[in-house]
């Protein structure tokens, strides 16, 4: 499902505006890690992380839990000290900076509401500590709350709140700093599907509003996606992919991410033929494919191609174009999930492979049913070649 | 059918709430009313029953009778003596001063054992709560031993070169809050201990993200936050001790008359029970106002949520 269209939210933001800072070697980032490393009881939480983010840029860290991302993030607000490499924010080393000085605000994933003051004095608190006169104070907060649709609910505590209220309050205490660099820790994961959509589009707005840099630490890749400029994937304390959700969807580099990001179907076979546009690939399961470029990869290696459900197209007849890729099989399984249906089809060597397609027509009785012979067929360009 | 299961099950819910509140009446209210009755009236000759003495037999006038001779005298005896004003004043002094100790002592210990690593909360709490496992009485006999002229306290601070002629500390009020504070310590700690325990990291996290030093994010979010603890503690601390009897008795000297004491006395030296059942009576009215605060706060906590 998370596989139908992944840049969604990001055509329309794309289209207004051309942003793209990483891919200008002028630029000069906000954040650099440099080499950052952390172990918890001897085992690497971070490992060896080198990463750039830039001013104006939302950023997503995204990975399974354990992954690192969170303490990657926690470094940055001063919460955790790396052992090795160096946090610099706008070219300044940020390790004899205590946490309490940096302009880095961050949201916590338990929102850590202060339960003995109100609602404004939680949003008031970081101002409170900057010895701010008190009438800019309150109006400040009275800002903040408005921009978080929160007036009126200035004198209440946080008990008395909705999990989506508290999460706004957390949102508006964290912003009202006015941060160099604002941290999300997970900041949507305790609210209901339908309000993390909506709060996910209200993050976007806000970012464009105020000009902030932010930075998000999610383990759904959904979130990451509609949120984020550039997608940083994480496993096991390193950093395995950074690029914008659209390469990192259709262009993984490598099969950990394919299968990360989303449903993939992965065929592993050998390099027959290797172009400067084109791949041939001989698989043991699917006979030989006509894949896009492999890059480096040279005839004879061992290489995966990573296939995209819904690049899959799904037939009861074999397909007429020319230059396709296509292999039959037994549709053993559907999951009917409104918008699309996904097909498990079994391939005739016992191969299993999937394939989405949208539900275009009301026909309760879909034309292709269980155990049907089909055909599967996906243009040459719809895989890409992976060597790791 | 329903209907009548409803009313036995509504019937039963209501006998289960009756228990306690019978519980209070046979144990706290029947005897409260007896000592009260005492007090209002005055000694006849050698042991109860004391004078009036209610006569059923004689009916409303008899009830009209009883309570015209009932009399406030023993209380505007104990108001003009100032033997007994100044024994609940040096009750209130001692609780007063005992629980302060205990929450400069109590607080950092709880707070040290909540900030601990997890597997050593359990054997840090055990410590707190151990001396509970010997009598309270042999407890207060081990501080006499300690503290009489040749005891442990002296030997230690002679050999130390401290003191050079050893001092009293038995019989001093030194004496009385040492022990006090050395056997109501945990009643002050746990409470503490329990909201500080509860309490979430993040917050003091959150505290520092927003601009505060690691102290002010204590002063501003953790102390806060373990107020019901703190007050918990003081009022479970500063009630038994404004009527402790014991560790006066034992520990101080003749000189300083707790109100328990001289309640003792009242009823065993000098047999004088009315005199003794409105000193005990005037106790009770003056501790009741930090239990009535105590309870408020407990409801508002409930009602609170937290």
């Amino acid at each position: 499902m998370n596989s139908v269209s992944p840049d969604i939210g990001r055509k329309a933001g794309g289209g207004r505006r051309k942003f793209a800072p990483w891919a200008d070697p002028a630029a000069r980032p906000l954040v650099r890690f440099e080499g950052v490393s952390k172990r918890f009881s001897g085992t690497a939480a971070v490992d060896g992380v080198s990463l750039d983010i830039f001013e104006g840029e939302f950023f997503a860290l995204l990975g399974p839990s354990g992954c690192g991302k969170t303490t990657l993030l926690r470094m940055l607000a001063g919460l955790e000290t790396p052992e090795a490499g160096r946090i610099l924010l706008d070219g300044q080393d940020l390790a004899p900076v205590p946490p309490y000085r940096r302009p880095i605000n961050m949201m916590f994933q338990s929102y850590a509401l202060f339960p003995h003051l109100t609602v404004a004095g939680n949003v008031a608190f970081g101002l409170k500590q900057e010895g701010l006169p008190k009438p800019e104070i309150a109006a400040r907060v009275a800002e903040m709350l408005a921009l978080v649709k929160l007036e009126g609910f200035g004198a209440r505590k946080p008990h008395q709140l909705s999990g989506g209220q508290r999460q706004r309050v957390a949102l508006a205490r964290s912003l009202v700093k006015h941060p160099r660099v604002l941290l999300l820790d997970e900041p949507l994961a305790a609210l209901d599907k339908k309000l993390r959509g909506e709060t996910q589009f209200e993050l976007m707005h806000l970012r464009e509003r105020l000009g902030l840099t932010f930075v998000i630490v999610t383990h759904d890749q959904q979130e990451a996606m509609t949120v984020a400029d550039r997608i940083g994937v994480m496993n096991h304390g390193r950093l395995i992919q950074v690029a914008t959700p659209p390469e990192i969807y259709e262009q993984p580099n490598s099969r950990w991410v394919a299968d990360f990001i989303g449903e993939v179907n992965l065929i592993e076979g050998k390099v027959v033929a290797a172009g400067a546009t084109a791949t041939t690939v001989a698989s043991a399961r699917a006979g030989t494919l006509r894949a896009s470029s492999a890059g480096d990869a040279k005839p004879g290696d061992t290489v995966w191609v990573a296939l995209r459900p819904e690049k899959v197209r799904i037939t009861r007849e074999p397909p007429a174009t020319a230059g396709e890729n296509a292999v039959a099989g037994q549709v053993m399984d559907i999951g009917y999930l409104g918008d699309l249906s996904i097909y498990k089809v079994r391939l005739d060597d016992g191969f299993v492979m999937k394939a989405a397609a949208a539900n275009l027509t009301r026909l309760i009785e879909r034309p292709i049913g269980w155990d049907d012979r089909v055909w599967l067929s996906w243009l040459p360009d719809a895989g890409v070649v992976l060597t790791r | 059918m329903i209907g009548a299961t409803d009313k036995r099950g509504a019937w039963s819910a209501r006998a289960v709430v009756l228990v306690p509140y019978l519980w209070l009446v046979i144990f706290f209210l029947i005897p409260f009313l007896i000592v009260l009755k005492i007090s209002l009236s005055h000694t006849a000759i050698a042991q109860p029953p004391y004078e009036p003495v209610l006569d059923p037999a004689a009916g409303l006038e008899g009830l009209k009778a009883f309570f015209r001779a009932l009399s406030f005298e023993n209380y505007i005896f104990i108001a003009s003596d100032w033997l007994y004003l100044s024994s609940y004043l040096k009750s209130l002094e001692i609780a007063a001063v005992s629980t302060l100790l205990l929450l400069v002592i109590g607080f950092p210990l709880a707070y040290g054992i909540a900030r601990a690593p997890r597997r050593w909360q359990p054997a840090l709490f055990l410590l707190v709560v151990l001396p509970f496992w010997t009598s309270f009485l042999i407890r207060i006999y081990a501080w006499i031993n300690i503290l009489q002229r040749e005891g442990l306290l002296n030997q230690v601070l002679l050999a130390l070169g401290i003191v050079e002629t050893p001092p009293a500390w038995l019989s001093t009020d030194t004496a009385v809050y040492i022990g006090i504070v050395y056997s109501y310590l945990p009643f002050m700690v746990l409470p503490i201990y329990a909201t500080l325990e509860k309490m979430d990291d993040t917050l003091i996290e959150a505290a520092t993200d927003l601009g505060c030093p690691r102290w002010k994010a204590f002063w501003l979010v953790t102390l806060p936050l373990s107020l019901p603890g703190v007050v918990a503690g003081a009022l479970l601390c500063f009630i038994p001790i404004v009527g402790e009897f014991v560790i006066p008795d034992l520990l101080g000297g003749s000189q300083t008359m707790m109100i328990g004491q001289t309640l003792w006395t009242e009823f065993f030296a000098n047999k004088d029970w009315p005199v003794a059942a409105a000193v005990a009576v005037v106790l009770l009215c003056l501790l009741v106002v930090p239990i009535v605060i105590y309870q408020q706060m407990q409801a508002r906590d409930l009602a609170g949520g937290r």
